[in-house]
């Protein structure tokens, strides 16, 4: 079943708390950051609707706003997601070879997860890190001035950390 | 070495902290405002200022803040634009990564001035570690009295919010960053009512763009006078741009709005000249929405005079021949780029931030990209690049937003400059897809570089 935990709780409310009463659907996208990276890194409806629940709102305003938002995942993607900006910048520096080396390195194609689960790997439009191109998103993180060696080094780590955290 | 005012701290060791920062000079400007000012002569000291908003408009920001209404009993809200999109533009970024005091010290005194107790700084949702950063600052402002009740004993209150966005570029045209603070989709509001009247939540709110709102920091310091007196014209005070593409050093630079293009470019102290030697085809000035110039227009005017990185210069010529400042992201490409596959990868970008409200915008970008792909697969027509043309002049000025125009301008840009290379790509199906154009008479075969 999906609730938060307590601890999740506290920061729901923490998030609540920054509008004026009466003015909590203000709080939804950081509300839906959240319910992704405690469900699994999607939106189910399952999890919309409980978001929906939360903030006293109809569940079709959670809908369009996840629908919107190129962040918010309506499916189920891999443990790790490999965000590779294509936009100008980065493509003057070589991130059509950067994607290229991915796909046959994962043999998975650009939206696609691997069988295993553990990597998707998805194209994205500037990220703000156009000088340090080509980069990609990470989690939290960046990942900037990518090499072939480098995305070796990040399909080695990821592996590596899953396997310490099974 | 130009006047620095926002980045000269950025490298002092550990200015990140608070105790760092206050140690080299910072939160004066608060002291200064809430002690010895009213809002109405902060305001007055921006106007003096002359300083232009840094989000791309480059609307006089003193003067945005005296629109303001001020109805009896309604709250007001200051909003910092930080969704920082729009290709080839880092700088935002970079100063919140490296001095994110100076932001939170810029809206202390911005929120003083405009009379926001509640300030929200709106964050595109990539950024996801600068919002930990930010949120440092701000509990750490508030641990030493800046942020609060009854800050310095003004009696005035002030606290700092960070929203983090989730990916969409339209969210940083400011009525859909409202839509999108309010928990909507990002879809942008017809104006009137500007958001001076109605804005987040109904309210009067000011949206600055992140470097505007730390350049209020150094003009409270130094009176508006003194740095008006920096830069030229009416470019004053210093600007950040965020240089990429094919140049030896990409990075964020802070210069005085004197310095020629040229220098820019070519000298050590900033990109450090075009990467592996290579000769300079084209360059976007301002980020991705504003006009591609080849190389001889870009370091000299139609008229023949040196091109100054400011302004007024940048746009001399108007679109036939000139360009824009626009954000300040500076995207070089050298000879080896292909014009067409560029414009494509932009014209990719714009539909895929359109947010669809208007047809002329949803469907223009959506044939504009697939026209791009066509031509630049070497599968198009002549009729192809005229077609392209007539789209890009339906969708200019019949849009909500300017997002339209965004995607228009970078368009019509490539093809009033570059046709050309167009007609190549048509003519020579084959041989586009094995090697690039490369220069034309349009690149400065005199471009001697400044460092070689
Ligand atoms: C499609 C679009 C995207 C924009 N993106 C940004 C942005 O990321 N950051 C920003 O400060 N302004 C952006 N703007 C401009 C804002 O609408 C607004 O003019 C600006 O935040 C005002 O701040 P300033 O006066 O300090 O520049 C954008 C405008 C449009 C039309
Ligand atoms: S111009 Fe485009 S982005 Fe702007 S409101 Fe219309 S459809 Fe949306
Ligand atoms: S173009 Fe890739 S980060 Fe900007």
């Amino acid at each position: 079943m999906v609730q938060f935990s307590e601890q999740q709780m506290q920061e729901f409310n923490r998030l609540v708390k920054r509008y004026p009463e009466g003015k909590q659907k203000s709080a939804l996208l950081p509300v839906l950051h959240l319910a992704q990276e405690s469900f699994g890194g999607w939106l189910s409806v399952e999890t919309m609707d409980y978001v929906a629940n939360l903030l006293h709102l109809e569940p079709i305003e959670v809908y369009e706003v996840a629908t919107f938002y190129s962040m918010f995942n309506t499916q189920p993607v891999g443990k790790y997601m490999f965000e590779v900006c294509q936009t100008g910048p980065c493509m003057l520096n070589g991130s059509d070879d950067i994607i290229a080396y991915i796909k046959e390195k994962l043999g998975i194609n650009v939206g696609e997860t691997t069988p295993d689960g553990m990597f998707t790997l998805k194209t994205v439009e500037c990220l703000g890190a156009c000088g340090y191109a080509p980069m990609m998103q990470l989690g939290k993180h960046y990942r900037e001035h990518l090499t072939k060696e480098k995305v070796d080094a990040i399909i080695e780590e990821c592996r590596n950390n899953a396997a310490r955290n099974n | 070495m130009g006047v620095k005012l926002l980045l000269a701290k950025a490298h002092v060791e550990g200015i990140k902290n608070y105790d760092v920062y206050r140690r080299e000079g910072g939160y004066q400007s608060v002291e200064k405002a809430l002690k010895t000012m009213t809002p109405e002569a902060v305001v007055e000291e921006v106007k003096k200022s002359g300083l232009r908003g840094r989000g791309g408009a480059g609307f006089p920001t003193g003067m945005k803040w005296s629109f303001i209404a001020k109805p009896e009993g309604v709250p007001r809200h200051l909003v910092c634009n930080a969704d920082e999109s729009e290709p080839g533009t880092f700088k935002d970024r970079y100063l919140m990564e490296h001095i994110p005091h100076l932001l939170i010290e810029g809206l202390i005194v911005s929120s003083y001035a405009l009379g926001s107790n509640d300030t929200y700084i709106y964050i595109r949702g990539e950024y996801a570690w600068i919002v930990d950063i930010l949120e440092k600052a701000i509990a750490e402002a508030h641990q030493n009295g800046w942020l609060g009740k009854n800050i310095l004993g003004s009696g005035f209150d002030c606290n700092i919010h960070v929203q983090r966005g989730a990916g969409a570029y339209i969210c940083g045209e400011e009525t859909a960053l409202l839509e999108s603070l309010e928990g909507k989709r990002g879809n942008p509001r017809i104006k009137p009512p500007f958001p001076a009247v109605k804005g987040l939540w109904e309210r009067p709110t000011v949206v600055n763009n992140v470097e505007s709102l730390a350049a209020v920091v150094p003009i409270i310091n130094m009176g508006g006078e003194e740095y008006a007196k920096i830069g030229v014209g009416r470019s004053t005070g210093t600007k950040l741009i965020s240089a990429c593409g094919n140049i030896n050093k990409p990075g964020v630079y802070e210069i005085d709005m004197t310095i020629s293009v040229e220098e820019f470019i070519y000298s050590d102290e900033y990109c450090g000249g075009i990467k592996n030697g290579k000769r300079l085809k084209a360059c976007i000035p301002g980020g991705s929405s504003v006009p591609i110039l080849p190389a001889n227009l870009l370091l000299k005017t139609a008229k023949g005079e040196t091109r100054y990185m400011n302004y007024e210069s940048l746009s001399d010529g108007g679109f036939a021949t000139g360009s824009m400042m626009g954000s300040g992201g500076f995207i070089v490409l050298d000879e080896d780029q292909c014009i067409v596959k560029h414009t494509y990868t932009l014209a990719r970008f714009y539909r895929h931030e359109s947010c669809g409200q208007c047809s002329p915008c949803r469907e223009g970008t959506g044939w504009m990209e697939k026209l791009l792909l066509r031509l630049d697969k070497g599968e198009g027509k002549m009729s192809d690049i005229d077609l392209l043309w007539e789209i890009q002049s339906k969708i200019e000025g019949n849009t909500i937003c300017p997002l339209g125009d965004a995607a228009a301008w970078p368009v019509a840009a490539a093809i009033r400059h570059f046709r050309d290379e167009f007609e190549w790509h048509v003519l020579h199906p084959h041989e586009a897809q094995v090697r690039n154009f490369g220069l034309a008479h349009y690149a400065d075969p005199l471009q001697v570089p400044a460092g070689a």
